[in-house]
C-alpha cells in the first residue's frame, strides 16, 4: 500500500495532497482540486482499475467546499481506493470523465442535478435525476430543506431524440406499464419490428431517499435502507449497516455474520427462482413460471420463519441482527432447502426440455463482453457477458471468506446466459447456506448498542442478487447520518438494456428487460 | 411434454384455501401490534423506537395523547421490544384493511406523572376494524361475482416490495384468479386501481391520468404503509405522501409489504363495498357487476 501512495505522490506532486486511511480496506487519496482526469487515466492504465462509483458531498458549511468521490477497485486486490476531490463553491464545476468512462455517465449527471455542480464537457449533460419540468433546485445541498414544497411543475417534458426515415417510427411506453412492474418511460425507435434504438427516462420513483438519510436517526435509517429496493431489502439493509459499522469500528459477532450471510443467500435464491420463471413466462412458457412461483413461496415461508417477514425486513441491525435463531429455525433451513433444491432442479429440467423456449432465449438481447466492460455492467448481467466479478469473492464481507463457492461466468451475454448464471447461482447459494449452517458459530447475534462517533466515513459493498450495492456514509452528531450515498446495481446496468435490445424485435423487449430485472426504485431512490 | 404433465400431477393442488381456511403462518410472523392501553405505563420508548412515526405522543397541560396509526406501521416489532411493561404485543393478525382511514388510527389519553411516565387512562378509542372478516366477505363476493373483477396495478413510487407480493397473488399458491379477479394491462379495462406509494412528484401526473382513464364506477385501493401515508418516506420535496393526497381512496391495506392474504382480504373488502355502492340505482348500467 505505502509504495502505491509514494508512487502516486511522486507522479502527481501538485495534485495529491495526502492519504487518509479510513479503515483497513479503504484508502482515501485527498486531492488539491477537482481535475482528476490525469490520475484516473493513470489508475486505468497502470492498475487496470475499475471505476465503481462517483458521488458528491456538500461540505460547504464545515470546510467551505464540495467533494467529489471517485471509488476504484483493482484486480486481485480486496481494497478500495477513493479519490476525494474538492470543488469550490465559487466555481461549482468539475471536468466530466463520462466520455472516457461511460459507466459514470448517469452518476455525474446525478451530481449535476442534485448538487448543482456542473460536469463540464459531459457528452449528454441533460437532466437525469430531476425531470425536465422541475424548477432549478439542488436537493442534496445542505441549504435545501427536505420538506421544501415545490410549486406545481410547469414547462417542457423530456424531449426525445427524433427518428426519421420511411417506415421508421417511435413507440412510447410508460411510465405506467402493462404488467405489475415499476414505472419508467421507454421510447423505442423501430423500423418495422426491429428496434433501432431505445431511449430511457427513469427517476419516476425518486422519493428523496438520500436527503431523507440526512434527516433521521441511524436507528430509523436502517429501515429506510430496507426500502430502497424492496426486492433487495436485506442486501440494502446489510450494506448500510456495514458502512456504519466500519465507520464506527463496530465489531460484528461471528454468529451475526453467518446469520446475515444465510439471509443474503436466501434473498438471492428467492429472486433468482422468480426471475427464471418470469423469463420463461415472457416467452410464453407459463407452466414454468407457475412452478417457480411455488418454489419461491417455499423460500418466502422460510424467510418468515427466520425473520418474521417474507421480505426479510426488520431483521438486520447495526452490529448484527435483531433476532437470534432457535434450533428449530435452523433445522427449518435444512429441511426447506431439501425441498427447494429438488423442486428447483425439476423446474430447470422442465425449462431445458422445451426447445421452443431455448430457441427464444438463445441469441436474444446480446450484450457483448467488451461492451459490458466499457459500460461497467455489474452482477448477473456482467457475469453472463464474461465479466468475472463478484464482491463476495473479490472483496469478502460477512462470512463469505469462510465458505466455498464458485462464481459462474458465461460469455454469450444473451438472455439464455443471464438465466443460466441465475440457475448456477441458486445451486451455489444452496451449498453455501448448507456450509454456513454447518459452521454456524455460537455466541451473541448482535454487538452491544453503542453511540456512533460523529465525522467518520466509510464505504461498504455487498453483492446483492442483482449485483453490487455500494454505500458510503459520513456519520453525524447524535447518532445521525451526515451523508449516505447509495448505489444500486441497477444504475450501472440500464445502459446494458439499451445496448442489448438493439436489432431485436419489440416483442422480445419484455424478456430482455426481465433477464436484467433492474430495480427502478433502486435507481431512482 | 410428458415430463411437464407428470410434474404437474405429482404436485397436486398447490393452492391455499384462504380465506375459507386460515393461512399457515410462521410462528415468527409479525402481524399487527396490539396495545394494552390500560396497562401501558410509558409510551415514550415505543414512540422513540418506531421508525415511521406510527406511534406519536402529544403532551399538553398534564395530559398525554397517544396516537397509533396502523397506516404508518411497518410491522418491524421495535415497539414491542422497547416497551418493558409488556403492554405492546406483536400478534399474527394481518387482516387489517379498512375502508375508512380513521379506522386505522387508535388514540388514548393519559394523565401525566411529573417524571414523564403516565397513568390513569382517561379514554381510548379503538378504531381497528369492525370490518367483516375475510371469510364472510369471500362468501358474499362469490355470490356477487361469479364473474370477474379487473385490476390495474399502479406503482406510484413504491420501493417494489409491495409489487413483489402483488405478483405473488398470481402464483399457484395464492391464485387470485380463482375469485375471477385478474390483472389487466390498461386502466381502460379496469374496475379497480391497486396503487402502491408513496406518490412521488414525478408520478403524480401519471397517477391522475391513470385514474381519469379508468371508467366509472371504479375503486381505488391504497397498498402498504407508503400507499396509505407515505410510510417511512412521508411527504417531502419529492414525495406527496399517501395515495389519497392525489386521488380518492376506497380501501386501505396496511403492511410493509402486506402479505398476499392481506392484499386479498383488502381487495375482497373493496369488492363488498362496490356491491353496496352499486346498490339498486346502478344495476343495469353495468350488467356484469349487477
Amino acid at each position: 500500500m505505502t509504495t502505491f501512495f509514494d508512487e502516486l505522490h511522486e507522479r502527481f506532486p501538485e495534485l495529491v495532497r495526502s492519504v487518509e486511511e479510513v479503515v483497513l480496506d479503504q484508502a482515501v487519496v485527498v486531492l488539491s482540486g477537482p481535475d482528476v482526469a490525469e490520475i484516473v487515466r493513470h489508475f486505468l492504465s497502470e492498475y487496470h482499475a475499475r471505476i465503481v462509483s462517483v458521488f458528491a458531498e456538500d461540505r460547504v458549511k464545515d470546510e467551505g467546499v464540495f467533494y467529489n468521490y471517485y471509488v476504484f477497485d483493482r484486480p486481485n486486490d480486496p481494497s478500495w481506493v477513493i479519490l476525494k476531490a474538492p470543488i469550490s463553491e465559487q466555481s461549482p464545476s468539475f471536468p466530466s470523465l463520462a466520455a472516457e468512462l461511460p459507466a459514470i455517465n448517469w452518476q455525474e449527471r446525478e451530481i449535476q442535478d442534485w448538487f448543482g455542480l456542473e460536469a463540464t464537457g459531459h457528452p449528454n449533460p441533460r437532466r437525469v435525476a430531476l425531470h425536465d419540468n422541475w424548477p432549478d433546485v439542488h436537493p442534496l445541498r445542505k441549504s435545501f430543506a427536505l420538506e421544501t414544497v415545490l410549486p406545481p411543475f410547469e414547462g417542457d417534458q423530456h424531449v426525445y431524440r427524433p427518428t426519421y426515415g420511411e417506415g421508421v417510427f417511435q413507440i412510447p411506453v410508460g411510465p405506467v406499464h402493462a404488467g405489475i412492474i415499476e414505472p419508467g418511460h421507454f421510447n423505442f425507435a423501430v423500423a418495422g419490428e426491429p428496434i433501432l434504438y431505445l431511449q430511457l427516462r427513469m427517476f419516476y420513483t425518486h422519493k428523496g431517499t438520500e436527503k431523507l438519510f440526512e434527516n433521521i436517526s441511524i436507528h430509523r435509517a436502517v429501515f429506510l435502507a430496507e426500502s430502497i429496493s424492496g426486492d433487495s431489502a436485506f442486501s440494502h439493509g446489510a450494506a448500510f449497516c456495514q458502512a456504519v459499522e466500519r465507520a464506527a469500528e463496530i465489531e460484528v459477532p461471528a454468529r451475526a455474520k453467518f446469520l446475515r450471510t444465510i439471509l443474503l443467500e436466501l434473498e438471492r435464491i428467492a429472486n433468482h427462482v422468480a426471475d427464471v420463471g418470469a423469463i420463461a413466462n415472457d416467452v410464453g412458457f407459463v407452466i414454468a413460471n407457475a412452478h417457480a412461483g411455488r418454489v419461491r413461496e417455499l423460500v418466502l415461508g422460510l424467510n418468515e420463519t427466520l425473520t418474521g417477514s417474507r421480505a426479510l425486513r426488520g431483521m438486520v441491525a447495526i452490529g448484527g441482527v435483531r433476532r437470534d435463531w432457535q434450533t428449530d429455525q435452523v433445522e427449518a433451513i435444512t429441511r426447506t432447502l431439501v425441498k427447494v433444491e429438488r423442486e428447483f432442479w425439476d423446474l430447470v429440467a422442465i425449462i431445458q426440455s422445451s426447445d421452443s423456449t431455448r430457441d427464444r432465449l438463445e441469441h436474444t438481447g446480446i450484450l457483448r463482453s467488451e461492451k459490458a466492460l466499457t459500460l461497467g455492467i455489474v452482477g448477473v448481467a456482467g457475469r453472463a457477458s464474461g465479466v468475472d466479478r463478484d464482491i463476495r469473492r473479490d472483496h469478502p464481507y460477512e462470512a463469505y471468506s469462510q465458505l466455498p463457492f464458485n462464481v459462474p461466468v458465461y460469455q454469450a451475454g444473451d438472455v439464455r446466459h443471464r438465466m443460466q448464471v441465475r440457475i448456477d447461482e441458486v445451486g451455489e447459494s444452496i451449498q453455501m447456506i448448507r456450509a454456513a449452517v454447518a459452521l454456524l458459530p455460537e455466541g451473541p447475534h448482535r454487538a452491544p448498542t453503542q453511540p456512533i462517533p460523529p465525522g467518520r466515513c466509510a464505504m461498504s459493498a455487498v453483492e446483492g442478487w442483482r449485483g453490487e450495492i455500494v454505500n458510503w456514509v459520513r456519520t453525524g452528531e447524535d447518532n445521525r447520518i451526515e451523508r449516505c450515498k447509495v448505489k444500486d446495481p441497477s444504475i450501472n446496468n440500464w445502459p446494458a438494456i439499451v445496448e442489448a435490445v438493439e436489432g431485436n424485435i419489440v416483442a422480445d423487449f419484455p424478456v430482455i428487460n426481465k433477464s436484467f430485472n433492474l430495480s427502478y426504485s433502486g435507481t431512482d431512490r | 411434454m410428458f415430463k411437464i404433465l407428470q410434474k404437474s400431477f405429482s404436485i397436486g393442488t398447490a393452492t391455499a384455501s384462504y380465506p375459507r381456511v386460515a393461512p399457515r403462518l410462521a410462528e415468527q410472523f409479525r402481524g399487527c401490534p396490539e396495545f394494552d392501553f390500560e396497562a401501558w405505563s410509558d409510551a415514550r420508548p415505543a414512540a422513540e423506537a418506531c421508525p415511521t412515526g406510527a406511534i406519536v405522543l402529544r403532551d399538553c397541560e398534564g395530559l398525554r395523547k397517544v396516537t397509533v396509526d396502523y397506516g404508518r406501521c411497518i410491522f418491524c416489532g421495535e415497539c414491542e421490544q422497547a416497551s418493558a411493561d409488556g403492554a405492546v404485543r406483536i400478534t399474527r393478525k394481518f387482516e387489517l384493511a379498512a375502508s375508512d382511514r380513521r379506522d386505522l388510527v387508535l388514540t388514548a389519553e393519559y394523565a401525566l406523572h411529573l417524571d414523564g411516565t403516565h397513568f390513569a387512562l382517561q379514554s381510548s378509542t379503538n378504531g381497528l376494524s369492525a370490518e367483516e372478516p375475510g371469510k364472510r366477505i369471500a362468501e358474499a363476493i362469490q355470490s356477487l361475482l361469479g364473474r370477474s373483477l379487473a385490476i390495474r396495478q399502479v406503482d406510484a413510487g413504491s420501493c417494489n416490495g409491495c409489487e413483489q407480493e402483488i405478483v405473488a397473488l398470481n402464483n399457484p399458491v395464492h391464485d387470485i384468479e380463482r375469485f375471477g379477479i385478474h390483472f389487466v394491462a390498461s386502466p381502460r379495462h379496469a374496475d379497480m386501481l391497486l396503487v402502491t406509494g408513496p406518490v412521488t412528484r414525478n408520478m403524480e401526473l401519471a397517477l391522475r391520468k391513470t385514474w381519469a382513464a379508468t371508467p366509472d364506477p371504479k375503486m381505488v385501493v391504497a397498498v402498504g404503509a407508503c400507499g396509505i401515508s407515505g410510510g417511512i418516506f412521508g411527504a417531502n420535496y419529492a414525495s406527496l405522501g399517501g395515495v389519497d393526497a392525489v386521488i380518492p381512496v376506497d380501501v386501505y391495506i396496511p403492511g410493509c409489504p402486506p402479505r398476499p392474504e392481506a392484499l386479498l382480504h383488502g381487495i375482497l373488502l373493496a369488492l363488498g363495498q362496490m356491491r353496496q355502492h352499486m346498490g339498486s340505482s346502478q344495476i343495469g348500467t353495468r350488467a356484469r357487476l349487477q
